[in-house]
């Protein structure tokens, strides 16, 4: 791999795992409302 | 509330663009390690952005040990989970910059072990908050962070105290920085730290939704419980 090959892994990365987890609270929330809603 | 968090997290998501596109192409490319050296632009605000958190869940675990309140123990649960997310992001960006400077991709020296030491203890910290399910938890996982934040200044100062082939701050003790590298180094410690302090809000909204919803359903439980034992069919047991 070459010097710029590592800095573009790096910053993939960086936005792979903040992408995740951004799509980890989306679906935690939209859970959460759905089981709000659910409720009597 | 949400209208403000909209707008907030548009903001960011534009000025992480911005910051960004400021790192890649318009810092200039450093002398001797070249492009990899952008790797730094990312790294030591992600590094800044973990070191916060982590003192924010230190000073949420204290305010929990004194006043027992609900929403110090949700806070501190957020800012360690939005942490260790930064912590992660260092561990792995550290080594994509080591490998083609260094030659290696780890060393068991002061600055990297104490870092990888200190995401281990608050990975512990989540998994304690997730499998355990006594009422003591909150109480436990206080006590874990505040001995979890005493690693926090071992990681910082482990440059002065200990020989380690980790590079020395490029800013004060006799370190220089290029003014227009500084002026990038800036925009992305300011940027990376908004964007850690939104998700650590929406984090916490999270927290704070779930307990509400929690405690709705522990109040129907008690409820029905309390309509059944009322029947007939109840009380003759």
């Amino acid at each position: 791999m070459t010097s710029i090959q590592f800095m573009w892994a790096a910053y993939a990365s960086v936005w792979i795992i903040h992408g995740a987890y951004i799509t980890v609270l989306v679906r935690r929330y939209l859970r959460l409302r759905r089981e709000q809603d659910e409720l009597p | 509330m949400k209208r403000a968090f909209l707008i907030l997290a548009a903001v960011t998501a534009l000025l992480l663009i911005y910051a960004t596109y400021q790192a890649l192409v318009v810092a200039p490319t450093e002398r001797t390690m070249g492009d990899v050296q952008r790797i730094f632009y990312y790294h030591v605000p992600s590094a800044w952005t973990a070191g916060c958190l982590f003192f924010v869940n230190l000073v949420a675990s204290v305010i929990y040990l004194i006043r027992r309140s609900s929403w110090s123990d949700a806070l501190a649960a957020s800012a360690a989970e939005v942490g260790v997310i930064f912590c992660t992001i260092v561990l792995i960006t550290g080594p994509l910059w080591a490998r083609p400077v260094w030659g290696i991709w780890w060393t068991w020296d002061m600055r990297l072990t104490s870092t990888l030491v200190l995401w281990l203890i608050y990975v512990s910290y989540l998994l304690l908050r997730r499998f355990s399910d006594s009422a003591q938890t909150p109480v436990l996982a206080a006590v874990l962070a505040i001995f979890g934040a005493l690693d926090v200044p071992l990681v910082y100062f482990s440059i002065w105290f200990f020989r380690t082939q980790h590079p020395q701050p490029v800013m004060g003790n006799g370190g220089s920085l290029d003014p227009r590298m500084l002026h990038v180094f800036l925009l992305n410690l300011g940027v990376f730290t908004l964007f850690g302090a939104l998700l650590c809000w929406a984090r916490f909204h999270i927290e704070t939704v779930r307990r509400q919803l929690d405690e709705t359903r522990a109040l129907e439980a008690l409820l029905d419980d309390g309509r059944t034992g009322s029947s007939p069919a109840r009380s003759t047991r």
